[in-house]
């Protein structure tokens, strides 16, 4: 009798888990705009988003205050973080299937810390440069060493941590933390270095903020981000090949090389941007992916698209947080991401600790 | 396939020493020898999985000039085992081996491949939660995926495996090996290391036996698997064809006359 009745079950007509992956894009595309609505809705002035749009509608003029806080301040924050976010959560997400480890995250494994010593140094010594190079980067000069930061001790790191075409976990993490502490103490000695108005600018990147979201740090980091985050896409394939291991996945006509260097590029590309204006946020790019692994699997064709979508939903939800919980003051964005993020990434670590090999 | 003067050389040793080797379409080729005597070596060289000097054609093409999704088109490998990094399920895994190109279009292969390996009722089981044998059988179920028909337009296709029974209890050992003589049948090339010579007499048309990187003789089974080649090779005596002391239990894969499925 029992037999029978679990019969059913193992001839049950396969669930796919891409059919729910689909479902979630449209449910996460949906969450995002809502929580954007309230991401401009929200904050410490009076400014009231639903009396403006009444206003708009009535065709009336918005008074110059609520002109300022929802376009100069509150609309370039949310396309920032809409940025950053998605860029960080794509990232971990690449850089997971890349290093095939559920725990390769850019902020954990030093690339983040990687491009922001680059940042700062663009920052503290850029003034040295040529007036013709300056000139020709312009706004982009932080963002552009920000990624090429990011790219070295991606490189590095990569180099480092992989033998024979097998990820070693543990020498990543270390190499990670080497790196890491690398470029904290290089930055340290930048720091030291600065000026006053340039430790002002400095102070938001050992946290994370959002809080100096201007249009023209939209404008730096939107084309680096949009480009990186098109070309996820094309790595989807190779990266579920890739679980499989670089050899396998080039039995199965991947060009590893090929998606392993897009990739290297695509991470620092979007983490380099996405520190050059907001500092290090980290786990966003660990927990999101996750998440999504645990909610309809780890193929990449769905996975980092919505990893994109969540991630730019958790970190405006972190940034509301972090307005309104000490307001009127703010608290750094990377403190919220941090508190909420750490327990979920030891609580992976616990579950996972003995498939990891630690 | 035919490979000519393969050597290989893994940190300061020289693991392969001028290996010349020819595999037909329409043959099992099985490749044995002693632990350490270079086979999965010779394989991984012939695959392209580590550096070597020497050439390798398959189908007449030399396979160094060949791009990724070229080779994927006409050769499956499976490999001894494979971890996988994320938790995939099986069905996911056995799709990977449509990604090759030429199964794409066909949505089923999958399920049929896993229906092969006798892994039907398995598609959304986790891959990790499966023994070493299950896994096994379905990164074979992927490999089958990726070249399901063994001809195409005239053309062999190859399967490649890493010692696909090793880790098998005998009834899928029967599985396994009956899917690759049917391979082999219908037109493919099969290149199988081996480690169980009762299967490799069994189901090889042809045995390349390897010693200290040096291919020690190549021919039929008759013509490999007898006492004094394998005596010198695996340094034991080993008399072929004769039966144990009187009482002693026995089991031979040959005695299973029938080619009926098991």
């Amino acid at each position: 009798m029992s037999l029978a009745v679990d019969a059913p079950s193992v001839h049950a007509p396969p669930m796919d888990r891409r059919v729910q992956a689909r479902r979630l894009t449209v449910a996460l595309s949906l969450l995002l705009a809502v929580t954007s609505v309230f991401s401009l809705a929200w904050g410490a002035s009076g400014t009231s988003l639903w009396a403006a749009m009444a206003d708009l509608a009535a065709g009336r003029e918005l008074s110059r205050l609520d002109r300022i806080v929802l376009f100069d301040i509150r609309l370039p924050r949310l396309c920032l973080g809409i940025l950053v976010g998605a860029s960080l959560a794509a990232s971990g997400a690449v850089m997971q299937g890349l290093f095939r480890n559920p725990l390769a995250d850019p902020g954990l494994i030093g690339v983040s810390a990687g491009a922001g010593l680059a940042a700062i140094t663009a920052i503290v010594l850029g003034a040295m440069l040529p007036p013709a190079i300056r000139e020709l980067t312009g706004n982009y000069l932080v963002p552009i060493s920000a990624f090429f930061g990011g790219w070295g001790s991606t490189l590095v790191l990569y180099r480092v941590a992989t033998r024979h075409g097998q990820t070693s976990v543990a020498t990543m993490l270390l190499a990670g933390i080497a790196l890491g502490a690398l470029a904290g103490a290089l930055s340290g000695i930048l720091v030291y270095m600065a000026d006053d108005s340039q430790l002002r600018d400095l102070t938001f990147w050992g946290m994370g903020s959002l809080a100096g979201a201007t249009w023209a740090k939209v404008m730096a980091a939107t084309p680096i981000i949009l480009a990186a985050l098109a070309v996820t896409p094309f790595l989807a394939r190779g990266l579920n090949g890739l679980a499989l291991g670089e050899a396998a996945a080039g039995h199965i006509g991947i060009s590893v090389q090929l998606i392993k260097n897009t990739s290297i590029l695509a991470v620092a590309a979007a983490t380099g941007a996405a520190v050059a204006v907001s500092g290090g946020i980290g786990f966003i790019g660990i927990v999101v992916p996750h998440l999504l692994r645990l909610a309809t699997g780890p193929d990449h064709h769905s996975l980092l698209p919505n990893a994109a979508l969540l991630g730019a939903t958790l970190l405006l939800a972190a940034d509301m947080i972090a307005r309104v919980i000490i307001a009127p003051a703010e608290l750094p964005i990377g403190i919220v991401t941090a508190v909420l993020g750490a327990p979920v990434f030891l609580w992976i670590l616990l579950k996972r600790r003995g498939a990891l090999g630690l | 396939m035919q490979a000519f003067d393969i050597e290989v050389t893994l940190g300061r040793t020289r693991v392969l020493h001028g290996v010349d080797f020819t595999a037909k379409p329409g043959q099992v080729t099985a490749i044995v020898g002693p632990n350490g005597s270079g086979k999965t070596t010779l394989l991984r060289a012939t695959t392209g999985e580590i550096p070597f000097t020497g050439r390798v054609l398959l189908n007449g093409e030399d396979v160094a000039r060949q791009k990724p999704w070229q080779l994927a088109a006409i050769r499956g490998v499976q490999p001894q085992s494979t971890t996988i990094a994320f938790p995939f399920t099986v069905v996911e895994i056995v799709r990977l081996g449509l990604t090759a190109g030429l199964s794409a279009a066909n949505t089923d292969l999958p399920v049929r491949a896993l229906e092969k390996v006798d892994l039907t009722g398995f598609e959304n089981r986790m891959y990790q939660d499966l023994s070493g044998g299950e896994q096994q059988r379905v990164q074979l179920a992927r490999v089958l995926t990726q070249i399901w028909q063994p001809m195409v337009d005239g053309t062999p296709r190859w399967l490649i495996l890493d010692e696909p029974v090793a880790s098998l209890d005998i009834g899928h050992q029967f599985t396994v090996m009956d899917l690759t003589r049917d391979f082999a049948t219908r037109g493919g090339g099969v290149v199988a290391v081996m480690h169980d010579l009762n299967l490799t007499a069994m189901f090889a048309d042809r045995v390349v036996l390897m010693q200290d990187g040096r291919i020690a003789a190549q021919g039929t089974p008759s013509e490999v698997l007898t006492d004094a080649t394998l005596t010198q090779t695996y340094g034991c005596p080993i008399p072929v064809n004769t039966t144990p002391p009187v009482g002693m239990p026995f089991l031979l894969p040959q005695a299973r006359m029938t080619r009926e499925p098991c």
